[in-house]
């Protein structure tokens, strides 16, 4: 149920103000375990926001909000100005339905399809688009390659791939460059610092990735935002 | 990495081979009074020939069907709040522990032509299973499907449902996932599920006897063609009985791996 006392967020642009809605724009509330999520936190289309914070301070519950794989106790989630969770069942978008993508820490690649299959798993995925993600993160040579027989860098380089090409409105990376070496490391923030990319959440423990990569900073203490600058 | 040798101490391994001893001591008794120089002759009689060709159809007809509706139920279990679940759990399970006459029983209350569905069959549609070699695979799914259920649900449960979040967060909508990812992943499970519910579907006795009756061609599977050469011929029980031991042991030996933990 919607809790009053949050107001919806406004993801309609002010009168005389231009330019399109928020790619994300959360105000809301939800209890996973132990941890009581409530958050509000907008992102522009193209910007790319870290998020950083201590163990348990909910940054992957936040991704896994956004992602669809958690519901809204109270409040309203939009992506791209359109609700996707208002903590009705009804006015609850499946993740299929959200056009984001999403890396979690432990990558979950399909083990029995091979990496090319697993870039280009989403029906939105494009060969063109595959072809070329293979190519930038130095992976084309593994296509027909299953994960259990790629290294631990190279499955991240795979999970940051697959998510990309199903050519989402978010992009959420959880950790996405823990345990890569120097050039996957530079590979996928070349793909990360493009003009051209969605609206990213970024969680990191890494404060130069934070530093080098993100147009904004938000820290997360106990489920809150404590910290919000550039 | 390989786990140093674990010495099990006198007491509990003299246990463990009494256990042991429990188990194979019949099988051994089976072997060694097994008529091995006329065991060709006895496996080829007419009789003999007609009971396999009725398990065989009976118990692969089962396992199909255990196959069609096991599949969606063990997945409704894994990953969906039904209302009673534990209730539905258990009453999937029952067969596993009910005497199989009970469920035999149960089967001829509830199907057979006076039975609380069985009179409907009969009136509406001239349909009597009672008896019947469809009466004995309806007997056989009764009793197989459980074991089917367990290890598929098994399985699921154990691969956890993240992957199939993540394929959705890709845009792959809930029948993709399921045909994609869900079964993909899933096909050792259900091997191992099938071969250990058309086993005990070629095995069932009890709810066949019962409901399909000990019907010569249509109903007397090998399990009943044993029972039957008991009394009238032994060496034909023992030949039939090691055709049994030999496939349910062909079965047993390489699914282990898939339902039971092993180093």
């Amino acid at each position: 149920m919607n809790d009053p006392s949050v107001d919806p967020p406004t993801s309609v642009p002010a009168p005389g103000t231009a330019g399109p809605p928020p790619a994300i724009d959360l105000a809301g509330h939800t209890t996973v375990g132990d941890l009581t999520l409530d958050v509000r936190l907008k992102v522009q289309p193209g910007e790319l926001v870290a998020v950083v914070g201590p163990n348990g301070a909910g940054k992957t519950t936040l991704l896994r909000l956004i992602a669809g794989l958690v519901a809204l106790d109270t409040g309203s989630l939009f992506i791209g100005g359109r609700v996707v969770d208002d903590a009705t069942p009804p006015g609850f978008v499946a993740s299929h339905r959200r056009h984001v993508g999403w890396v979690p820490q432990d990558r979950l690649l399909f083990d029995h399809l091979p990496v090319a299959a697993n870039v280009g798993f989403s029906p939105r995925a494009t060969p063109e688009r595959v072809t070329h993600l293979l190519a930038e993160l130095d992976l084309a040579g593994l296509a027909d390659r299953r994960p259990a027989d790629c290294s631990g860098g190279q499955a991240q380089r795979v999970a940051v791939a697959r998510a990309m090409a199903s050519a989402p409105d978010v992009l959420l990376l959880d950790e996405p460059s823990t345990a890569l070496d120097a050039e996957s490391r530079r590979r996928i923030h070349y793909l990360l610092d493009d003009r051209e990319r969605p609206a990213t959440l970024l969680v990191t423990h890494d404060p130069g990735e934070a530093a080098g990569l993100a147009d904004r900073v938000v820290e997360l203490a106990t489920g809150q935002v404590v910290g919000d600058a550039p | 990495m390989s786990q140093p040798p674990v010495r099990a101490p006198r007491p509990v391994l003299a246990v463990a081979v009494i256990g042991i001893a429990v188990l194979a001591l019949p099988l051994a008794g089976l072997v060694q009074r097994a008529p091995w120089t006329s065991l060709g002759d006895l496996l080829g009689r007419r009789s003999v020939l007609e009971s396999l060709r009725v398990s065989l159809t009976v118990s692969l007809i089962a396992a199909g069907v255990v196959l069609v509706l096991g599949t969606p139920l063990a997945w409704v279990l894994a990953r969906v709040e039904v209302p009673f679940r534990r209730l539905v759990r258990a009453l999937v399970v029952l067969p596993m522990v009910l005497p199989p006459v009970v469920g035999g029983t149960a089967l001829l209350f509830a199907l057979g032509r006076r039975g609380l569905v069985g009179q409907w069959l009969d009136r509406w549609f001239d349909v009597a299973l009672p008896f019947t070699m469809a009466g004995a695979v309806v007997a056989a799914v009764f009793v197989a499907l459980p074991f089917y259920v367990v290890t598929v649900e098994g399985a699921l449960r154990t691969t956890g449902d993240e992957m199939e979040g993540l394929a959705a967060t890709l845009g792959a909508p809930p029948l993709t996932v399921l045909r994609r990812i869900t079964l993909p992943r899933l096909v050792p499970a259900m091997g191992a599920g099938l071969a250990l519910a058309w086993a005990r579907a070629l095995g069932e006795f009890g709810a066949t006897i019962t409901f399909a009756g000990n019907l010569p061609g249509r109903t007397r599977t090998l399990p009943l063609a044993t029972f039957q050469a008991l009394e009238s011929d032994p060496e034909a029980a023992l030949a039939l009985s090691l055709v049994l031991l030999a496939v349910s042991l062909a079965v047993l030996v390489p699914t282990r791996n898939r339902w039971l933990p092993t180093r």
